[in-house]
């Protein structure tokens, strides 16, 4: 089941297939399959410069319009790249926060300046970013945020703690939520600031998940400073800001993940034949099951493409949730099908099997991005127009 | 393939929604699901006459409109919303789909044009007794007979095999086993030793019937494709029709979560809207879910049923075991909603309810289906 693609996308893919397939059988063999979930805290130094690599011949942020150094490419050509970047087995990509959230963030809401100075290091992949949303108090609930940042002359000075930041050990920027009018509404006395990573006043404590890996950390700032003028879309501007970043997404990493998806897939169906429990009634139910889900999350995916644009993608709302908990069910089918042997690790001190990665690290799957209790608070009131919650 | 419903097919749509809206309403639903025939014959003139929808995915030369099986898709998710009741899904997914599948030129100039008219309505008398929805179920017999066959058996489950006037039954060979020795023929509602009755069901907007064959005979030119190869026909037919059937339960299980929605809007407890707490929310939003997820799988179903490519057997039970699922529990998340009321015979809660099992157990349920993609994977 294929996008039908006109001649110039299946060009287009050809043209993505064949450098991907050069480079990643070529100087970047190494990095195959490497800083997935799970591995993401791993190789990060040759996967940024991967991701220079990438930039140098013009696949990075292919999607952005081309004064700000895109391909001003379409969600089909985007999407049909991504899935060619995971059919290559292409490595984690380090850049991908600076590229979907934080620079369609600066495109849309940033000064001529602020686009001037942020977004050619990221389509070179010279700089990494973070995102600084989630705290201790502000989970679901994102305008609670307390992480303060004061003018002081011509600086924003800043004190408090952010959670759950990808990638912050290894990135340059951060885009930080910070609250810049104590006095107002919640919703209203935020700003978002550009921060510097690297600096005194910062302090990055790596989070071990539950995989045993560290992929997101504690960041602490006590005093960290960032320049006046970087705050994105106007001091006490940010919720609107914050909003905004998340509605960027395209869902053009959707068709990539599913090749992902039906991959890890397959590994389970191969492990059900050998372990023999492809012949047990039950678990061949479950299988079954697996694999229609995928085979419809394909549709959903598809159908949703030819929607862009369109009033009310309902396809595009249900994607977050349905993926999450396709995904969550195989790790634990995965697991199931194994039997006892589901428990052996694949070495010591604490090396996970693909298998048990999956059925750990899907667990996040339905809390990241929205959890599934904010996804479907939002299918509720956006797709099927029910009241609020009154607050 | 395109993923998406052409201008032509949503008009088709709309059409057939302001047609049912009267048509079908629920008073109209309630009337036709108390008379023993299940449906009202005017409805049926009409849509089979001037709507032409009996037509539709017959070829031009047999007298139909030539319209592909995507097109069927948008209407039977109509017909699935307004709960129709006729005998619409018998004599185009079943009949009309088993005479072009295994037809020869005679019996489809013969039968066609009259089911596209809508003077025949034909039907698929495969199960039995035995509740089997695969090959085995298959105990009839049949024997050579001079220049004919001579037919017997009890045929049971069979979508409205009461009124319809061509039954197009299976029956194997004596001593035969498995698909080998199937055949299928083609049988007048008036063959001697033909007996049916209506089996009254819970869910009462759709009929079914017991047939009891003893000894009929019918002439060779009954035989439909050929002799011992009627499984594959018979099989062919059941997937398209679970297709369709697929798209009719989309419809319903939508039509549940508009009902559901618009309830929760307006019904207040505890001084709000209950479609505010997140209770009642989170169960629309993973109905939503549900049905534009079910919809897909039986679009692809459509479409590759139109478009004639690999895989249809694992598409049509892929579509028809989620779709059933989905209905199912759209149904009865619809009456736990409404509370009280939906529990109610006044409300139309329950007929959706009813007929979302009906038709799960119609052409074999989830779990049958599901084994038989695990079949078609290789495992």
């Amino acid at each position: 089941m294929e996008i039908a693609l006109s001649k110039e996308e299946e060009a287009f893919r050809q043209e993505a297939r064949a450098w991907l397939q050069e480079q990643l059988n070529g100087p970047f063999k190494e990095l195959q399959g490497r800083g997935a979930s799970g591995d993401q805290d791993r190789y990060v130094e040759e996967r940024v410069a991967w991701g220079k690599v990438m930039g140098a011949a013009g696949w990075n942020c292919i999607g952005w319009p081309k004064e700000f150094g895109g391909r001003a490419c379409s969600i089909r050509e985007e999407a049909v790249f991504n899935e060619e970047y995971v059919r290559a087995n292409g490595p984690g990509n380090v850049g991908h926060i600076g590229e979907t959230l934080l620079g369609p963030t600066v495109i849309h809401f940033g000064s001529p300046e602020q686009q001037e100075r942020f977004l050619p290091p990221i389509v070179s992949g010279e700089e990494i970013w973070c995102q600084g949303y989630s705290e201790p108090g502000a989970g679901s609930d994102l305008a609670n945020v307390q992480t303060k940042a004061t003018l002081v002359g011509e600086e924003w000075v800043i004190e408090g703690q952010k959670i759950w930041t990808s990638g912050a050990q290894y990135s340059d920027w951060c885009f930080l939520l910070c609250r810049t009018d104590t006095e107002a509404p919640k919703h209203r006395g935020i700003s978002c600031i550009l921060v510097p990573m690297k600096q005194d006043g910062i302090e990055v404590r790596p989070i071990r998940q539950m995989g045993g890996s560290s992929e997101f950390a504690e960041v602490f700032f006590d005093g960290a400073k960032a320049q006046k003028d970087h705050v994105v879309g106007g001091i006490n501007n940010g919720w609107k800001v914050a909003m905004g970043t998340l509605a960027f997404e395209r869902g053009a990493s959707t068709l990539g993940q599913q090749y992902l998806f039906q991959k890890e897939f397959e590994q389970v169906v191969a492990a059900a034949k050998e372990s023999g429990a492809a012949k047990d009634p039950i678990l061949r139910q479950r299988i079954a099951n697996a694999a229609i889900g995928l085979k419809i999350m394909r549709v959903n995916a598809l159908r949703m493409l030819e929607h862009e644009g369109t009033d009310l993608n309902r396809e595009a709302l249900i994607s977050k949730l349905y993926w999450s908990n396709w995904h969550r069910d195989l790790g634990k089918l995965a697991m199931d099908l194994l039997g006892p042997e589901a428990e052996l690790l694949d070495a010591p001190p604490y090396e996970l099997t693909a298998m048990q990665k999956w059925y750990l690290f899907s667990r996040a799957d339905t809390i990241y991005a929205g959890s599934n209790q904010i996804q479907r608070n939002i299918i509720g009131e956006r797709g099927l127009g029910l009241p609020k919650e009154p607050r | 393939m395109e993923f998406s419903f052409s201008e032509d097919q949503n008009e088709l749509r709309r059409t057939a929604r302001r047609f049912l809206e009267v048509a079908s309403s629920e008073a109209r639903v309630r009337t036709a699901m108390e008379t023993e025939r299940g449906y009202d014959p005017a409805t049926w003139a009409q849509l089979s006459g001037e709507l032409a929808w009996t037509a539709l995915t017959i070829p031009e030369e047999y007298g139909g409109l030539g319209m592909s099986y995507l097109d069927l898709h948008p209407l039977m998710e109509e017909i699935g919303r307004a709960l129709l009741c006729a005998p619409f899904l018998s004599t185009v997914g079943l009949g009309a789909n088993a005479l072009l599948l295994g037809g020869s030129e005679a019996q489809k100039q013969l039968y066609l044009p009259r089911i596209a008219a809508g003077e025949t309505r034909a039907t698929l008398a495969f199960a039995e007794k035995n509740g089997k929805m695969d090959v085995a179920g298959i105990e009839a017999t049949y024997a050579r007979n001079g220049s004919g066959y001579l037919l017997s058996g009890d045929k049971s489950y069979v979508l409205d095999g009461h009124t319809a006037d061509l039954l197009i039954v299976a029956a194997r060979s004596e001593r035969s086993a498995g698909a080998e020795g199937v055949s299928l023929f083609l049988v007048p509602n008036d063959a001697e030793g033909l007996k049916r009755a209506w089996l009254p069901t819970m869910d009462q907007t759709r009929r079914l019937a017991s047939v009891q064959l003893r000894d009929v005979t019918v002439p060779d030119e009954a035989l439909l494709g050929d002799e011992g190869r009627g499984w594959a026909i018979c099989e062919k037919t059941l997937d398209l029709a679970r297709i369709a059937l697929a798209a009719e339960q989309v419809g319903a299980a939508e039509m549940c979560l508009e009902r559901s929605v618009e309830y929760a809007k307006v019904r207040q407890q505890f001084g709000r809207p209950i479609g505010s707490f997140q209770s009642i929310k989170h169960k629309c939003a993973d109905m939503l879910m549900l049905v534009e997820s079910a919809r897909s799988a039986a679009f692809y179903a459509s479409a590759l049923a139109t478009q004639g490519g690999e895989g249809l057997e694992e598409a049509a039970s892929s579509a028809k075991a989620y779709c059933s699922d989905a209905f199912f529990h759209c149904a009865a998340e619809t009456i736990q909603i409404h509370g009280g009321i939906g529990f109610t015979w006044e409300h139309p809660a329950h007929l959706y309810f009813k007929r979302a099992k009906a038709t799960e157990n119609l052409f074999g349920d989830a779990a049958f289906h599901r084994e038989r993609v695990a079949e078609q994977m290789g495992l």
